[in-house]
């Protein structure tokens, strides 16, 4: 026998091989490990990656062109007009809650525009910070009319489906325990999987946020067969989301949304911010769209920052209208999310 | 030890390093070795640095956290204020039994399938050709959806169920089915049922010792059932009949009380069995063909009958060639299970990859108590088995 392993005379065979591919592999991870700021990573590849839902009309979904649409869409347009100059240089992921949350930790998506709670939980431990509110929503139920019921409480004993990894799984099962009321909880993969299961009558009622219900409602096979319950039962302050330590890019992200809704507050809209930029007197505005101040360069952008979103998008109200809007198929009234200024709770912290 | 080669490449008696081939081996082997630890801990300094970057909790300290949410099937006691720990458990015991149900099942359709498949009935060994050569066909995915809407479209809401007897309910919501109630005095039963069993092995062992002896054969099978059956029936009238049953009965959006089946487990159970079956179909009919005619032949000789044929001289033979293939297709069985996930049967992928993973937000735990878990599982099943293997292999002198 000889004294020498087979595997040893076949590292020697390819031993050279091995030995560069490893350290080859070495090199190229420790690359990988750089410390460049996200905000400088977007401009240098010039466009802005969003995660957002697959498909909730208003929101985020795909239109008759193909084009995605909606008001979580819109933020992500606002973003890269503010940042890039132009509205178009985004890329739009569709992802469920579930895979949303990884894509962000692991930086696939720079920021997720998507229908999340903002819950002491994902903001703290998770590796994820919330940028700002700009959906106040809460959530509710919807069934069918034949069933004959009126209130959450006379849901006793029925099936209920949702979506699993979301806050609506937990607020069912926090109001189902102190209310001592049984139910079969039913959670799917996604939204659209259990909206599916409910039109198919596998469940009584389908839970989630209530705009969210009017959204996902428009979907099913007879929307005059069902009727959305009074209550609410919790409350959903929804928002975008980025990453854990990633401070500049937060801010940035967080004052172009405070921009859109400033924006509304000041009476700058889409239509009419070229006649604003060249006659309007108030500094808060002038401030705003970059005629005076330094605020731009302070967000280590161009000084028309607020200016581009607001001309690609138009204010917050705007976008609202637009998409969620008593005038389109949702047939949302503003409710909650009315500025402070008309007994809403919308509000942007001052520009100075 | 270098004094001891007697390797002829060693020719200077000054040493040099690089003219040992048996060193340079050697250090070829160091070094590929240490790289692949180095890139180890690379990767696992890489992602330890990143999760304290990024603030991610770690460990796995949140098992014995409150879940706050609730399962659709539990097989142990589980509400929301369980902790995530149970949820854990309560999805493996979900996959265990989606599991078994199915391979009970698949063995049993595939062996029909597979023997079938070689009938001289012209038209049965067609129909068994054709079920294999649909199902395993067919992407899993598919036809898990395709049983599962199949399922929920053909039947009615719970208000209109199909009733048996007026005592088994099959609404979309389920299956419902009267559980049994034990009454104070079952235990007699049980106790006779033990006896009875007890009896029949006996029985079974002795009519073997006799059958070798004497060469008469004795009828173990009918005796053990009258045995078992008589028993029973007499110790439950000396108890009283201590046993009654919970009907289900529709109260509310559906029925309640009795034992039910979520429709997900049907379709899962269904869809799995449908599907291996065909992939056991085959190994059985292999293992069948794998016996030479000449044994038929010669048991026929010996005035066998054909089902004496089958049970004592094909079935013993073919088995030793049937069992390891159908390991492996039992463990591709219980790792296809995950895709139950798909339609929200609450199994371990179901609950740990979707909910868990979520509401914790830490997907390498869990990832890892899932995959820890299916590897457990596997290991189980072929350890089983590879005894069942042993147990029924050709002994070999």
């Amino acid at each position: 026998m000889k004294h020498q392993s087979e595997f040893g005379r076949l590292l020697e065979r390819f031993g050279v091989i091995a030995a560069a591919v490893g350290a080859l592999s070495i090199f190229a991870g420790a690359s990988g490990a750089q410390a460049a700021g996200l905000l400088d990573e977007i401009k240098a590849r010039d466009f802005v990656h969003c995660g957002t839902a697959p498909n909730v009309p208003g929101y985020a979904f795909t239109d008759a062109n193909g084009d995605r649409v909606g008001f979580d869409i819109d933020l992500c347009h606002a973003l890269a007009a503010a940042i890039l100059g132009d509205p178009d240089k985004v890329k739009l992921s569709k992802m469920r809650p579930k895979d949303g949350f990884p894509a962000l930790q692991t930086g696939q998506v720079d920021i997720l525009t998507h229908r999340l709670t903002w819950t002491f939980n994902r903001d703290n431990g998770t590796g994820m910070n919330y940028t700002r509110v700009m959906i106040y929503d809460g959530q509710g139920f919807i069934v069918r009319k034949d069933l004959g019921v009126s209130s959450i409480s006379e849901l006793d004993g029925a099936a209920i489906c949702v979506a699993q990894g979301t806050t609506v799984e937990l607020n069912v099962a926090d109001f189902f325990r102190t209310n001592n009321l049984s139910y079969n909880i039913v959670s799917f993969g996604s939204q659209e999987e259990a909206q599916i299961a409910y039109d198919e009558e596998r469940c009584d009622a389908f839970s989630t946020d209530r705009m969210g219900l009017a959204a996902r409602s428009l979907g099913f096979k007879n929307r005059a067969d069902h009727v959305i319950l009074p209550e609410t039962i919790s409350k959903e302050p929804i928002g975008p989301l980025v990453a854990h330590n990633q401070d500049e890019w937060a801010d940035t992200a967080r004052w172009v949304f405070n921009a859109l809704i400033a924006a509304e507050e000041l009476g700058v809209t889409q239509g009419n911010i070229d006649d604003m930029r060249a006659n309007s007197q108030n500094p808060e505005v002038q401030r705003l769209i970059g005629v005076t101040g330094d605020f731009g360069q302070r967000l280590e952008l161009s000084n028309d920052w607020a200016y581009n979103a607001i001309k690609a998008v138009g204010n917050y109200g705007e976008i609202y209208d637009r998409h969620l809007g008593p005038d389109t198929r949702l047939g949302l009234e503003r409710g909650r999310n009315a500025l402070w200024t008309d007994g809403g709770l919308i509000i942007a912290p001052p520009f100075r | 030890m270098a004094v001891e080669t007697t390797d002829d490449r060693v020719r200077n008696t000054s040493f040099v390093f690089w003219s040992s081939s048996k060193y340079r081996t050697k250090f070829y082997e160091v070094l590929v070795l240490g790289l692949l630890f180095a890139s180890l801990y690379w990767i696992i300094n890489n992602v330890v640095t990143n999760l304290n970057r990024l603030g991610i909790r770690t460990g796995f300290g949140f098992l014995k956290q409150e879940a706050g949410f609730d399962i659709g099937q539990t097989l142990v006691t589980y509400n929301e204020a369980s902790s995530y720990g149970s949820a854990v458990l309560v999805a493996l015991l979900n996959t265990v039994l989606m599991s078994l149900l199915a391979i009970v099942f698949a063995t049993i359709i595939g062996f029909v399938v597979g023997v079938s498949r070689l009938s001289s009935n012209w038209l049965l060994s067609r129909a068994a050709t054709a079920y294999v050569e649909i199902f395993r066909n067919m992407p899993l995915l598919l036809q898990i959806f395709f049983w599962y809407f199949a399922v929920l479209r053909a039947l009615p809401v719970p208000r209109q169920s199909i009733a048996f007897f007026d005592t088994i309910y099959i609404n979309n919501r389920g299956i419902y089915a009267p559980s049994p109630v034990f009454e104070p005095g079952f235990g007699i039963v049980i106790a006779a049922l033990v006896m009875a069993l007890g009896v029949a092995i006996a029985l079974r062992r002795w009519a073997r010792v006799r059958q070798s002896r004497t060469g008469q054969p004795f009828p173990v099978l009918v005796t053990s059932l009258i045995i078992i059956i008589g028993l029973l029936l007499v110790s439950a009238a000396v108890a009283g009949f201590p046993l009654s049953w919970q009907v289900p009965a529709l109260k509310g959006f559906n029925y309640t009380g009795g034992f039910s089946v979520i429709p997900e487990l049907v379709a899962m159970v269904v869809a799995l069995s449908i599907y291996h079956a065909s992939f056991v179909a085959e190994i059985v009919r292999g293992g069948v063909l794998s016996v030479r005619r000449g044994q038929v032949e010669a048991a026929r000789a010996m005035g066998l009958r054909p089902g004496q044929i089958m049970r004592e001289v094909i079935v013993p033979q073919a088995l030793r060639v049937i069992i390891p293939p159908l390991s492996n297709q039992y463990l591709n069985l219980a790792k296809s299970s995950a895709l139950a996930a798909a339609i929200a049967y609450p199994d371990l992928m179901h609950v740990l990859g979707g909910a868990v993973l979520a509401q914790t937000g830490q997907p390498i735990e869990v990832m890892t108590i899932v995959m820890g878990t299916y590897l457990a599982i596997s290991l189980l099943i072929a350890l089983f088995m590879n005894w069942y293997n042993r147990r029924s292999s050709l002994v070999e002198r």
